[in-house]
């Protein structure tokens, strides 16, 4: 993909939002429409930032809820020892960051399944401890966050303008990785491992880079999220659809893609809003065949249904980027 | 002697372990798919086995053929409808397939069944035995019994039945048996259904010892898993050895620091494993 396309698409997107933001200013008073912007938002910062890992590297990582109760709990227990709010935050998404890297070395080194396998039993793994480790976290009986001593009106525009900020931040961090050698190496090892490997490529690095920045995000949204809510409990925050929606959502706006996850994560929370609020009782089944659909009649996602077109030409022009970034990567 | 008994009721355990997890990983050795579906497979095999008994007085040892030829039946319609489209795909396609397909299912079967626990209570129990000091609940027993039993008839169905030979020859080399005449894709159907079958007969059998619920399936996928991973991938000697494995370390892992925690230990094991030895403790094998 050429720089000036894809500058010239996230600036597009981002005016989009800025403009659909200025025009939903005089609703954002209304205290259900902010929830479903935060919601939409933190969606938003789950997809991308599992595009990093599972779009550009192409690993299947279902870490996403290991990360995010981790952040949940984290946060959570800081703001109840007296840490500041954002504060808490930040450092949930650091404990988050420091998990993936360890995690990352001890799993990256597994190869399809085992890694997905692996990685989506972390989240039971950490689920057990939580409940079980009852002093520190409160176990099955969930954590009360401190109260904030402002207004419920203040709280929301509060929460919203913070997700939305830590999106802001998840979109910026897919364009850097997509513009930067890192994103470079990442398409490299997800189209051929051992190639990418023999051409020089610090794999292990990559990957754990990678997975580093796809759980840092996710963790303070977890904490945000925490703050949010009041109160949160083991199976809530560590809840294997957390894993999955982000990896849906993605596939629904194209994964791999800077804005595809994004616009997934919009869709989405739509669809869930709109369907499921008034079908409660299948509401599983109906996630379960959206994503068979998606699946048959959309696997590229709805960018890729733009750009498919013009995938053809995409690819050949991919032969001669290849060449000019090893070329500019050697030099440098 | 108490530890002679944790352990005989570990390989109890295990016996049923290993039948649960043999279907799935043969699916995973011969197709290349994790079929997040496999739990809900058990479940609704244990409903046929409720219902058989409730209804038709059919003991549920015996309603293993009927749920065994049911889900076979479901699972290759699934295989042979949907997951062959998408078979060369990448890993993550399949799985999210089998996710969401998990989803549908195990809403539908929630709907229809409900959440509520339900219990096969057998007209004649067979209470226990006790053998040199050792306790043998009997319906346990007979449960593990004929679940290593039915383990050891697919073995002999893939060594020697002229379908078996065929599914051992796809997972070798998918591109050599096509060209030696295989149907791949049929075979895919095949094993696909083979592997919902033992599921479906596990689920029988797990019936008269375990309560039956939906939400029962998320466990057994979860033991599917472990069981794999212990045992290594694709071998029905390492579902066994890795079945047997988890119902003793289950066992002991229970008496040591409590029963809650037994899938726990389970789980951390299972990522220990993939760290350590991803290949299991049988190592890497075919289905010889």
């Amino acid at each position: 993909m050429n720089k000036g396309q894809t500058m010239h698409r996230v600036a597009v997107a981002l005016t989009l939002i800025a403009v659909a933001l200025i025009a939903a200013l005089p609703a954002l008073s209304d205290n259900y429409l902010l929830r479903l912007g935060t919601m939409g938002a933190m969606y938003a910062i789950l997809a991308l930032s599992w595009n990093i890992i599972g779009g550009f590297a192409g690993y299947p990582s279902f870490s996403t809820a290991a990360f995010f109760g981790l952040g949940a709990y984290s946060g959570a227990i800081l703001q109840g020892a007296g840490l500041p709010m954002p504060l808490a935050w930040v450092a949930a998404g650091l404990i988050a960051m420091a998990f993936a890297t360890l995690l990352g070395l001890a799993i990256l080194h597994l190869k399809g399944h085992y890694f997905a396998i692996a990685s989506l039993v972390v989240a039971e793994v950490l689920l057990e401890i939580t409940t079980s480790w009852t002093s520190l976290t409160g176990g099955g009986m969930g954590l009360n966050l401190p109260i904030i001593r402002i207004s419920i009106d203040a709280q929301a525009r509060l929460f919203f303008w913070s997700m939305l900020a830590i999106a802001v931040m998840a979109l910026g961090m897919n364009y850097w990785v997509s513009r930067h050698r890192l994103g470079f190496g990442l398409m490299c090892i997800r189209q051929n491992e051992d190639a990418a490997s023999m051409v020089g490529i610090n794999t292990t690095l990559y990957k754990v880079t990678a997975f580093a920045l796809s759980a840092v995000l996710v963790g303070a949204a977890g904490a945000l999220y925490a703050s949010w809510v009041f109160y949160i409990e083991p199976p809530d925050v560590f809840a294997t659809l957390t894993s999955v929606k982000p990896i849906v959502m993605a596939m629904l706006g194209g994964a791999g893609t800077v804005l595809g996850p994004a616009i997934g994560a919009v869709l989405f929370l739509a669809m869930e809003e709109l369907v499921w609020r008034n079908l409660l009782q299948i509401h599983a089944a109906a996630l379960g065949l959206l994503i068979v659909a998606l699946i048959f009649f959309l696997p590229g996602g709805l960018l890729g249904l733009v750009t498919g077109k013009r995938k053809r030409r995409v690819v050949a022009k991919k032969g001669e980027t290849t060449s000019n970034s090893a070329v500019k990567g050697g030099a440098a | 002697m108490l530890y002679a008994q944790i352990l005989v009721n570990g390989l109890i355990l295990g016996g049923l372990y290993a039948c649960i997890a043999v279907g799935f990983s043969l699916v995973w050795g011969v197709l290349n798919v994790i079929n997040i579906l496999h739990g809900s497979f058990v479940v609704l095999g244990s409903y046929v086995a409720y219902f058989a008994y409730v209804h038709l007085g059919i003991h549920p040892f015996l309603s293993i053929v009927l749920s065994g030829a049911l889900l076979f039946a479901l699972g290759y319609v699934i295989q042979a409808g949907l997951i062959n489209r998408v078979i060369a795909a990448p890993v993550l396609t399949t799985l999210v397939l089998t996710f969401g397909l998990e989803l549908l299912l195990n809403n539908a079967v929630l709907v229809a069944f409900s959440a509520d626990y339900r219990a096969v209570q057998l007209a004649n129990p067979m209470g226990s035995q006790i053998i040199g000091g050792i306790v043998f609940p009997m319906e346990r027993v007979m449960a593990t019994l004929l679940a290593l039993a039915l383990t050891g008839l697919l073995y002999l169905m893939l060594a020697k039945s002229k379908i078996g030979r065929s599914i051992v020859a796809v997972r070798m080399d998918p591109e050599a048996a096509a060209l030696m005449g295989v149907k791949v894709k049929r075979i895919y159907a095949v094993t696909f259904g083979v592997g919902a079958l033992m599921a479906g007969a596990a689920g029988s059998l797990l019936s008269v010892v375990f309560p039956i619920s939906p939400l029962n399936s998320t466990e057994f996928l979860g033991i599917a898993f472990v069981v794999c991973v212990l045992g290594g991938l694709g071998s029905i000697a390492g579902a066994m050895v890795g079945g047997l494995a988890l119902g003793v370390i289950e066992s002991f892992g229970a008496l040591l620091i409590g029963p809650q925690h037994g899938l726990t230990i389970a789980f951390s094991l299972l990522i220990l494993l993939l760290i350590v030895r991803p290949t299991g403790i049988m190592g890497r094998r075919g289905y010889e």
